[in-house]
């Protein structure tokens, strides 16, 4: 909203202060002024405003004027528009509300003999010429321009009909079934049977407090005119507004409460417009209100307010005297409340017809603070007894995301939609996605139920961008359930592709594989106690591995017994419909799982002081025996000096048989009390020997 | 062979015996000098130590031998002398392991580039987040967190939005689809911002009340330079039997010292939410020019950062349907929330939101 000094000074002529420094002190009261632009010698300024929608009132020059004089506590006079004396006529044109629970006041002033010119400054405070010039606002005719120039004074709508087209007299009531109306915006409307309209007697006139209507409007024929100045109800306005997708500066007002008062002054300036050119009143103001709306306006119930609570809420000022009786008085006596003592530091304060915004003690206690001035309160601390609990997962997330970090997986957030087809493909509960009402776009019609369609997303976005290494991570929310009921889980997917990042100038490049990802997953396992963590593969027809991962290529994960997560190699079908050419390492882990088992905590055990001995055992195997049968066999041989094994290297030759592979096993022999002799060692060897032996290897000759 | 670098002496006055003994100590030391492995200190200890042919063993036949009886104690000592530099060169070079010539043999490039193993970056988001609960932690606030899709009673109602507001609408907010069966209250919706997690807070906590909420929010926004569909929020509450809104000033005025440095100055402004009232605005000094004005804050040398208030006297009413110990006559208390991307973007000069969401290995490594 654009508003003049020149306009406001014409109000308040004794403004001690220069318009930036006017600028800063209705900003600091909330009433913000976003910009500030010199309109040349004696024009003065315009402020490009932004004021908050709960003060509607301000969003005109007599508004801001007002504000202004409760800063510099001035006078400010009331707005005053004397008429010619009016000729008298047979009877008062006939104005009916009828829908009384939609319109609370409806003022009309009959005008004959009217001219329609072109604007120009009429009289002191009707400079409407001027003022629209500044404005950058466009001419259209002194009835137009009337219009808007009462409404950019003092923010009241008015309208003014071409009374020649009205038949009999006017009647406010709810739009019948079936009715049209043509707006002055030239659209033809089929009106709703709630829109609140103007009408007469025969046809509607009128969208109330919206626009106004094309057969009624003021042409350059026009010679008599009836002024309209109501008060309408903000839902109804809203609602009739919204149906027919309107937003004009009359509904704004409207919507938001105007001032019940307001109507005959706005007339009144009007009209002394309009009659600057000729013409005459006729008749008396009519004058139609509702009783039960002024009631709950303009004579709402006084609201009691003390100085304890103002100063229970505010606190300390700056100011070692803190906020006094006088200020309350002084602030909420300028602003247009009235004060009636109730005792020596409380009252019963009766609000202004223009502030609909104000109806509750807080409210004024806000008005004490926001004129007193925010920042003219102390900087106080409150007063801190109690412990601070942190929530009872974060330091499992903590953990999760710090081995992730550890292992070179960058932090990231991806989006919390999906399209359904990605919903399908990943959700870990088939079927249990939840729809969006009213989608960003049907990419992201589904709440995720799974964080993988977004890491791919992501993975594949960095490909497409020629980033080859790719390692992320992703700790969020997924969803799951139905539109009655949804349900919310942690998760963390993770996605990998290209080469190890630890390469120097002098190490030969290597690929991620699946152990790498793998080698990631276990270390988040270890971060908590659990009793069994393995991980397995389903034979194809058991149709348990999720449609995204290569069958071949992917483990389910499991601790104590449960599913926790999935991951793998990217199936090449979806690689290709991603356009993906690399192999992506894809996974997921199911977090609120996690987060049932305690972390771990590290307790030290004795390091035996005496020498460990290191055997390697060469063993060949039948491709169809992996690793872990002959991992259990070690475990079961419970000899408590075997105190570790690995798999040292893997390979395969030309010498040995097409489905047999070698392997390299490293044991390491140790005691905790002594020095292990050489018919010990034999011992376990030999049992060791037998045991992968009974699990399928034979040893290498 | 050999001997033949042991000349036999033709005089054996001192000055003939010290010329003698000095060029056999010069080619001991030299030899010596050269010595880079085992097998070289091998070969040197034979040379000039073996029983048969070593040096000292020719020098003792040939110059100690022959010399003339007056000449053999200065003879004598002389090659005491050399043998025990020999011995001791023999010792010195086992001892300090290779020379430095074989040391330099094993030169290395020190000007390549060190092999970075690399570590995972935190989020920008993330890190601003952990950031700012930390300095309400330190205030005495716990960490509280509620669910994405929230009901329109937790969202709205309960934050003292009338029921025609227009935040309400489907323009601005995301809804779960076939809603609209149901009672108003109940209808889900993405939580439009964290403030919902206030009321369930206070449902379930009598006062005193202090958290702080991080947490993930959507509006049904077009995305642009500054605005997302996905944006992450901090809501701060604190409630008891005597918070002020000078206490509300005090406590952001510290946060947001904590947050950007001691030097920045606060400012508040009166501005409007539902759920709380008072209402202010608040502005730091610009962290860029220290408020001198530059583009940063389009020379005002301030920038908007968070809204906050005193709990609207409403919002405690619903808490007290469940928990009637927040009377607001009795209790008062301040909340405040502020945007996470916007802090990030400042700090860490970002420019389009769109980069947090997008991935990019290029965008995250920069904050590893």
């Amino acid at each position: 909203m654009k508003i003049l000094t020149k306009w406001l000074r014409s109000y308040l002529p004794a403004l001690p202060v220069d318009d930036a420094k006017l600028a800063e002190d209705l900003t600091l009261r909330g009433i913000a002024v976003e910009g500030i632009y010199a309109l040349g010698e004696g024009n003065g300024s315009l402020y490009e405003m932004d004021i908050t929608t709960n003060r509607v009132d301000a969003m005109n020059h007599y508004g801001i004027a007002r504000e202004a004089a409760a800063i510099y506590g001035l006078d400010l006079p009331a707005l005053a528009y004397a008429l010619p004396e009016a000729r008298p006529s047979g009877k008062d044109f006939p104005v009916r509300i009828e829908a009384d629970d939609a319109c609370g006041r409806f003022t009309a002033r009959v005008l004959r003999g009217i001219a329609i010119v072109d604007s120009r400054d009429w009289f002191e405070g009707a400079e409407v010429s001027t003022y629209f010039a500044l404005l950058d606002q466009k001419k259209i005719s002194n009835a137009v321009d009337a219009s808007n120039f009462a409404w950019l004074a003092m923010g009241q709508p008015t309208h003014a009909f071409d009374l020649d087209k009205i038949e009999g007299g006017i009647v406010v009531r709810r739009a019948r079934k079936g009715e049209r109306l043509k707006t002055l915006d030239g659209v033809e409307r089929v009106l709703d049977p709630e829109d609140l309209i103007v009408a007469d007697h025969a046809k509607p006139l009128a969208l109330a407090g919206v626009m106004g209507g094309w057969d009624t409007m003021i042409t350059p024929q026009t010679t008599n005119v009836l002024v309209e100045a109501a008060w309408f109800e903000p839902m109804a306005v809203r609602r009739t507004a919204r149906r027919h997708g309107l937003h004009t500066d009359a509904s704004h007002r409207f919507e938001r409460g105007a001032d019940f008062h307001a109507g005959p002054v706005a007339s009144a300036l009007v009209s002394s417009i309009l009659l600057a050119s000729g013409g005459f009143v006729e008749g008396d103001l009519v004058d139609v209100r509702v009783a039960d709306f002024e009631k709950r306006t303009a004579d709402r119930k006084p609201v009691a307010l003390a100085l304890s609570e103002v100063q229970r809420i505010l606190g300390a000022t700056i100011d070692a005297e803190g906020i006094t009786a006088a200020t309350v008085e002084g602030v909420l006596t300028a602003l247009g409340c009235g004060l009636a003592p109730k005792n020596d530091a409380a009252w019963f304060v009766t609000l202004p017809s223009w502030r609909l915004d104000l109806e509750r003690e807080i409210d004024l206690i806000e008005e004490v603070a926001r004129v007193y001035g925010y920042n003219r309160f102390a900087n106080t601390l409150p007063e801190f007894g109690e412990g601070v609990l942190a929530l009872p997962w974060a330091e499992s997330e903590a953990a999760v995301r710090r081995t992730f970090l550890a292992a070179g997986f960058h932090d990231a957030i991806g989006s919390t939609f999906c399209s359904a087809a990605e919903a399908a493909l990943t959700a870990p509960q088939p079927g249990l996605t939840v729809p969006l009402g009213n989608p960003l776009s049907e990419e992201a019609g589904v709440l995720r139920p799974s964080l993988v369609p977004g890491m791919l997303a992501m993975v594949a976005g960095n490909l497409h961008r020629d980033v080859r290494d790719v390692r992320l991570f992703e700790l969020g929310t997924v969803f799951s359930g139905t539109t009655e009921k949804v349900e919310e889980r942690p998760a963390v997917a993770f996605g990998a592709v290209g080469g190890l990042p630890d390469q120097g100038a002098l190490h030969a490049p290597r690929d991620l594989d699946f152990h790498d990802l793998k080698g990631v997953v276990e270390q988040v396992l270890t971060r908590f106690q659990a009793r069994a963590v393995y991980f397995d593969r389903f034979p194809a027809e058991a149709g348990l591995t999720p449609e995204w991962l290569h069958p071949y290529r992917s483990a389910r994960v499991a601790v104590d017994g449960a599913t926790v997560g999935w991951f793998g190699q990217l199936h090449p079908r979806e690689a290709a419909a991603r356009k993906l050419k690399e192999p992506v390492l894809v996974g997921e882990l199911y977090l609120d799982r996690l987060y049932k088992l305690p972390l771990r905590k590290p307790a030290a055990r004795e390091i035996s002081r005496f020498q460990p001995v290191r055997r390697d055992f060469s063993l060949v195997l039948d491709e169809s025996i992996g690793w872990e049968r002959i991992d259990q066999a070690l475990q079961a041989l419970q000899i408590p000096e075997l105190v570790e094994w690995r798999v040292r290297e893997v390979f395969r030759d030309a010498r040995m048989g097409a489905r047999e592979y070698s392997l390299l096993l490293g044991a390491t022999f140790q005691a905790p009390d002594r020095t292990l002799r050489d018919e010990e060692l034999q011992s376990f060897q030999a049992r060791l020997v037998d045991a992968v032996g009974k699990a399928g290897a034979r040893l290498r000759s | 062979m050999m001997n033949e670098e042991i000349p036999n002496l033709t005089a054996f006055d001192q000055a003939a015996l010290d010329q003698a003994f000095a060029a056999v100590e010069h080619q001991a030391r030299n030899d010596a000098a050269a010595l880079d492995n085992v097998e070289a200190l091998e070969a040197f200890r034979l040379r000039w130590l073996g029983r048969k042919q070593g040096l000292l063993n020719e020098i003792s036949s040939r110059w100690l031998k022959a010399a003339p009886s007056e000449a053999k104690k200065p003879v004598g000592e002389r090659f005491k002398i050399l043998k025990e530099l020999v011995e001791r060169l023999l010792d010195e070079s086992s001892g300090t392991g290779p020379s430095d010539a074989a040391l330099a043999a094993e030169a290395i490039d020190i000007t390549l580039p060190g092999t970075r193993r690399l570590t995972g970056a935190e989020h920008p988001i993330t890190r601003t987040l952990n950031e700012i609960t930390s300095v309400f932690a330190a205030l005495g606030y716990s960490v509280g967190v509620g669910p994405e899709v929230e009901t329109d009673f937790y969202n709205f109602e309960s934050m003292n939005f009338p029921p025609g507001h227009p935040a309400r609408d489907t323009q601005d907010t995301l809804v779960i689809s076939n809603q609209d069966r149901r009672p108003l209250r109940d209808r889900l919706l993405l939580r439009t911002h964290t403030s919902p997690v206030q009321m369930r807070t206070m449902e379930t906590q009598p006062p005193p009340v202090r958290i702080i909420i991080p947490g993930k929010v959507h509006r049904n926004d077009a995305q642009d330079a500054t605005h997302s569909p996905i944006f992450h929020q901090v809501e701060g509450l604190c409630v008891d039997t005597n918070i002020t809104f000078s206490d509300l000033k005090g406590t952001l005025d510290h946060a947001m010292k904590a947050l950007f440095g001691s030097a920045v100055k606060t400012r508040f402004f009166p501005s409007f939410f539902p759920f709380t009232e008072p209402s202010a605005d608040v502005q730091i000094s610009c962290i860029f020019c220290g408020g001198k004005g530059c583009r940063k804050c389009k020379d005002s040398g301030w920038i908007e950062l968070l809204g906050c208030g005193m709990v609207d006297p409403a919002v405690f009413r619903f808490a007290a349907e469940k928990q009637p110990a927040y009377d607001p006559k009795k209790i008062s208390g301040f909340a405040f929330g502020m945007g996470v991307e916007r802090i990030a973007m400042m700090k860490y000069g970002i420019s389009e939101i769109g980069q947090f969401y997008a991935g990019d290995m290029r965008f995250l490594s920069q904050f590893s």
